[in-house]
């Protein structure tokens, strides 16, 4: 067994740093997690759908979903594209592109939303040609879709990337000199082998975009009932001193992120059972 | 241009469309937003863009955030360390699930961690009277930005320091040991050696998230000019003054620090790829 070799493994030592790792993360990662749930009920659960059917949370739910919906399909396609794209050529400024999608990873969300801001709200050159002719993007719904495909941009290719290139492109190459169209390649050789990565990169990208703050806050004006997401909404309740809606509201985007985490552990396990059932059959 | 020219035959399709939706998409997202940030500092000079990012305010704010997040990136350092050694060296029971939690903070919207944390820290929450009682005030404190930086930021030393343990070979350890030496010897020796490009490398990333944060800290930090305010609630401040160049000129400075940051991360983990590989 590997895990009994290498250095650390008397048992005192072992016992303590276990321990140490098992009670912090409970104690700084899990608790905060179980005390949104306790507080979001604790005026019981009449009080948590009540709060739950309030026209104004009702209306941040399916914004925040609409806002998902419309997300996810853009940076799919893009994701996508980028990683076929460097991971199947070569060619010059493959790594500047590779350097540019990591931007809004590594840029503060605030500033996000304030380049957003300053390029289409009315006064940017193209938010002031646009309020001539009476359309609105900024501290509107398509802005809040706008800067929301910016931040979550990134995760599909990021995902896709180091998959692609350990696969190679030997399979593809085979199937086109079976005389398979690029098309025909992509769909039954290219999609089927990367399908859980991608899976994972939406299940990240939706996270991100039902829960994104920063940069959504900067340009919504958190107008109630019309551009205010479920976590604008959780800041707005904390704000008038309504702290049980609030955690009702936050225990929603909670219940979200455990579903991400089992998503994720389920697709790592799979990913394991795969590789070692193809190391069996080697 | 020499952009795009491709280097090597290509024999898959597909380059054109690809490269089509890519430049398109980067250009249109990415690029063009930058141009409207440009054109405000640009409009403003330089002598109001100086006054407006030495503003004692403002540099108060560089001071807590930068603090802020050096502290939590160490903090990280030692407790991402930790949690990659036990993850990587050690079966025990509910290993996966302590696995899967090291990834909850980021799954976890950060405006939902904020609340949570600053009513777990406040002096009427679990954690508050525990630290109230040794004198030490958590929310509503630079402290308390410290600890939404440092949730906020966990995963990262863990995720990058994790693969690089689980190729370490045991056998110079065990080699080592044989020789006589002593386990700490073996770890400052042989493990640290090989870890710390890849620690190095997660503590910057941890430490570029945290100047970035915002959603965490603004519910917990109380927000005090000149004592709690991060520079991502200056842009905001600027902002509801109606000051567009002002948050310009600040977002700017974060944007050019980020953009560094990002790079330094870059070259410095191609480096050491590199070296790791003999290419």
């Amino acid at each position: 067994m590997q895990h009994s070799r290498g250095i650390g493994q008397t048992p005192w030592v072992r016992l303590t740093l276990i321990s140490v790792g098992v009670v912090f993360s409970v104690l700084f990662l899990l608790a905060p997690v179980v005390f949104i749930f306790q507080r979001a009920l604790e005026s019981g659960v009449g009080f948590y759908v009540q709060t739950l059917l309030d026209p104004y949370t009702r209306h941040a739910i399916m914004l925040t979903l609409l806002v998902a919906v419309v997300t996810i399909p853009v940076n799919l396609i893009f994701g996508v594209a980028l990683a076929w794209l460097v991971t199947r050529f070569e060619f010059t400024g493959r790594k500047v592109l590779m350097t540019l999608i990591d931007i809004p990873f590594a840029v503060s969300p605030v500033v996000a939303g304030l380049l957003y801001l300053l390029l289409y709200g009315n006064q940017g050159w193209i938010g002031s040609w646009l309020d001539d002719r009476d359309i609105q993007l900024m501290f509107a719904w398509p802005g809040l879709i706008m800067v929301t495909i910016f931040v979550t941009c990134p995760f599909v290719a990021r995902e896709l990337i180091p998959l692609m290139q350990q696969q190679g492109t030997s399979e593809e190459e085979a199937g086109l000199t079976l005389g398979a169209s690029g098309w025909q390649v992509f769909r039954h050789i290219t999609l089927p082998n990367v399908r859980w990565a991608l899976l994972y990169g939406v299940i990240l990208t939706n996270a991100r975009a039902m829960g994104e703050f920063g940069a959504v806050s900067v340009i919504s004006g958190s107008i109630r009932g019309q551009t205010n997401t479920l976590a604008l909404h959780v800041e707005l309740l904390a704000q008038d001193f309504n702290i049980v809606a609030a955690f009702v509201s936050a225990s929603l985007l909670a219940f979200l992120a455990l579903v991400t985490l089992v998503a994720k552990s389920l697709i790592e396990w799979r990913e394991t059972r795969r590789q070692q059932q193809e190391e069996q059959t080697a | 241009m020499a952009f795009a020219i491709p280097i090597r035959k290509r024999v898959l399709p597909g380059f054109g469309l690809s490269l089509g939706i890519s430049l398109f998409f980067v250009s249109l997202v990415l690029l063009l937003p930058v141009t409207g940030l440009v054109m405000q500092t640009a409009d403003m000079g330089w002598g109001r863009f100086w006054q407006v990012v030495t503003d004692p305010r403002v540099v108060a704010s560089y001071k807590v955030t930068l603090t802020a997040a050096l502290i939590a990136s160490l903090f990280n350092g030692v407790f991402g360390l930790l949690m990659a050694w036990i993850l990587v060296r050690y079966d025990f029971w509910g290993k996966r699930l302590l696995d899967g939690l090291v990834d909850l903070p980021f799954a976890l919207p950060t405006a939902v961690a904020g609340i949570a944390l600053s009513a777990l820290y406040a002096q009427s929450g679990w954690y508050g009277g525990f630290f109230e009682f040794f004198g030490v005030q958590v929310a509503y404190t630079p402290v308390g930005i410290m600890v939404a930086m440092a949730f906020t930021s966990v995963p990262f030393v863990v995720r990058t320091v994790q693969p690089v343990l689980e190729d370490l070979p045991l056998e110079d350890e065990e080699a080592a040991s044989t020789l006589g030496a002593s386990g700490s010897q073996i770890f400052r020796r042989i493990v640290l050696p090989a870890i710390w490009p890849a620690w190095v490398t997660g503590m910057a990333l941890a430490f570029t998230r945290s100047l970035g944060e915002f959603g965490a800290i603004i519910f917990i930090a109380g927000n005090m000019p000149y004592v709690s305010e991060v520079t991502s609630l200056m842009i905001f401040v600027r902002l509801q003054e109606y000051d567009y160049a002002a948050a310009s000129a600040i977002a700017a400075v974060i944007l050019l620090a980020s953009l560094t940051l990002l790079l330094s991360i870059n070259i410095w983990q191609a480096r050491f790829l590199r070296r790791l590989h003999g290419r």
